[in-house]
């Protein structure tokens, strides 16, 4: 996608100086600070972190080769075992609700008659996108509390046998952690989904009508195939989001109770910094890059797939 | 249209209830910290008698004016440089289509990818090795390199879509390449440039995990990193710990509401691009 085709030399002088490729020299030179930076603080960091990932060390003393030792524990300890699982439920919590929610609301938004309102919409919308992780999960944590929000609306309504300190419960503490989550993304998706159907053809639209498809008939054969591209884009972004997700549990229960929201990324900071034992922490940062590499790549398959 | 009335309303209805469920937390957070700071307080109840003095509280004794001042501090050393870097390549790649170009944009963005938990613990010990650990290059310098994906991809996509005849001109004047960035692509690229420079000044803001991992003193943090030290500070004081959740989130919802169109238009274009 990046070989455009060289301008044809009309001189005939390859190589020349006024050629279209004038200053390779000095091109690569321009590329340079971008390719430093890069190289030495992602790059160099990955292959080290694979080094590492193949030894028993503790940070300071000898290190020593294990193999794919470290891998094996990986995936066999249930503790790590529990942090994987932990993040393929938050999939459902990051990129489920969002993009459904996303897609109900922007068919809302579009079908509003007073621009305003529609512009105010989507500003407060997108606010938990803007605001630090961390934040979140302070916000949420006030929400959830034994005496927040959450239980008083509850217990308002009439249901106050439900009220209970949801973040330090087993059994809600996942689900609401996971609740943050779809709280924060909704916003991006409503408004990358709206600029998306906004380049949908209206003629569609028109035609649907006079063939007299209702509602969900438009919504299913035009709105959603005309977003294939968007949801692509979205389902990759909120499920790194998900299986990369720290701050937010960070903040707000610490992978507990227990072991209930334990996630990889707060699993590789305990393994690597509390229990200093590098060689493990590493070995999980690779599983967690390759497990989001290979939940994004057939998501990108498919969105290729429908491209015309 | 011929959508019914009931439909239009229940449509109205809903929306007005995600908005609702939007601000609920945000509002909550308000609430919270203008509760009398030693009492605990009860869900959404507006304060009878509203304890505006928290937030001096907070700010006070949770040193939010230095740690505000830090995260200047890194946005300063993180924005300003990684602009320039992307800014550069993002020419190189786009308007120059330097030969082997097309190979360093698919090792670039294959960087987009690597999410940042991955590489904390080589970057720690990459920061113990070059003696950076515990001051704020250790997050300044890593950031620049995590940030330089999109930064060039952004910027290449820009510099791709200019007209070609347009540096043709210029060189048919005489410009030098380098003239011809000052005073031709750069001016152009300025609205790409600004809309880069918004994200990365929220992205920077808001970092958590370098923070937290590689500066041991929380006053040398980002303010989103700092909020650690808030939890730790006011972990039995709830409306002193929103308090200074608040004051740390303020300046980006401001930055955010100024140039929200520049922020969701560069956040949305890179990612359908990506």
């Amino acid at each position: 996608m990046t070989g455009a085709p060289a301008p044809l030399h009309r001189s005939g002088r390859a190589g020349s100086p006024k050629g279209p490729r004038r200053g390779a020299a000095r091109g690569w030179l321009l590329l340079l600070p971008a390719l430093g930076a890069y190289v030495g603080f992602v790059v160099w960091p990955l292959i080290v972190g694979v080094q590492y990932s193949f030894y028993d060390w503790n940070g300071v003393g000898t290190a020593t080769w294990v193999g794919l030792g470290n891998y094996a524990t990986v995936f066999t300890d249930p503790e790590l075992l529990g942090a994987i699982g932990n993040a393929f439920v938050l999939l459902v919590f990051f990129t489920v609700i969002p993009v459904g929610a996303g897609l109900v609301l922007a068919t809302l938004i579009r079908s509003l008659r007073s621009g305003g309102f529609a512009r105010a919409s989507q500003t407060i919308l997108f606010l938990p996108q803007v605001i630090p992780l961390a934040a979140a999960g302070i916000a949420w944590s006030w929400m959830y509390a034994q005496t927040g929000a959450v239980n008083e609306i509850l217990r308002a309504a009439g249901l106050g046998w439900l009220a209970r300190p949801w973040l330090s419960d087993y059994g809600t503490a996942l689900p609401a952690v996971g609740l943050i989550g779809s709280w924060v993304l909704t916003g991006l998706c409503t408004v990358l989904l709206l600029t998306g159907i906004g380049k949908i053809d209206r003629s569609l639209y028109e035609a649907a009508r006079i063939d007299g498809a209702g509602w969900w008939r438009e919504f299913f054969a035009i709105t959603l195939p005309g977003l294939r591209q968007e949801i692509a884009v979205l389902v990759t972004l909120s499920m790194i989001a998900a299986l990369s997700s720290f701050d937010i549990i960070y903040t707000s229960t610490q992978g507990g109770p227990g072991r209930s929201t334990l996630v990889p990324a707060i699993s590789i900071y305990r393994i690597g910094f509390t229990q200093s034992d590098v060689g493990l922490a590493s070995a999980f940062g690779i599983v967690l890059m390759i497990l989001v590499v290979a939940c994004v790549l057939p998501v990108q398959r498919l969105a290729r797939a429908g491209d015309r | 249209m011929n959508t019914s009335r009931t439909e239009t309303l229940t449509g109205r209805v809903l929306l007005v209830l995600a908005l609702v469920l939007t601000l609920l937390p945000l509002l909550n957070m308000v609430s919270a910290a203008l509760q009398p700071a030693d009492v605990n307080p009860t869900g959404l109840a507006w304060p009878t008698d509203p304890q505006w003095g928290n937030f001096a509280a907070a700010f006070e004794t949770g040193h939010v004016g230095k740690l505000m001042g830090s995260s200047l501090l890194i946005v300063a050393g993180v924005v300003p440089a990684a602009l320039l870097a992307a800014t550069l390549a993002g020419y190189a790649l786009g308007s120059l289509r330097v030969r082997g170009g097309g190979a360093v944009l698919v090792f670039l963005v294959l960087g987009l990818a690597i999410p940042f938990e991955s590489l904390i613990i080589p970057l720690y010990y990459q920061a113990q090795t070059l003696g950076t650990l515990n001051t704020r290059w250790a997050v300044i310098l890593p950031l620049i390199g995590l940030f330089m994906p999109f930064g060039v991809f952004w910027m290449r996509a820009h510099f791709v879509n200019v007209p070609r005849e347009l540096s043709e001109a210029a060189r048919v004047d005489g410009a030098g390449l380098w003239q011809e960035f000052r005073r031709i692509q750069l001016p152009l690229a300025l609205p790409a440039v600004s809309a880069l420079a918004i994200l990365y000044f929220l992205w920077t803001w808001n970092q958590f995990l370098l923070p937290v991992v590689l500066i041991d003193n929380p006053l040398d943090r980002t303010a989103a990193g700092a909020l650690t030290f808030f939890q730790g500070q006011y972990s039995l004081s709830i409306p002193l710990l929103n308090a200074g959740a608040l004051i740390v989130i303020t300046p980006v919802i401001i930055v955010f509401l100024i140039f929200q169109r520049q922020f969701v238009k560069a956040l949305l274009s890179g990612a359908v691009k990506s």
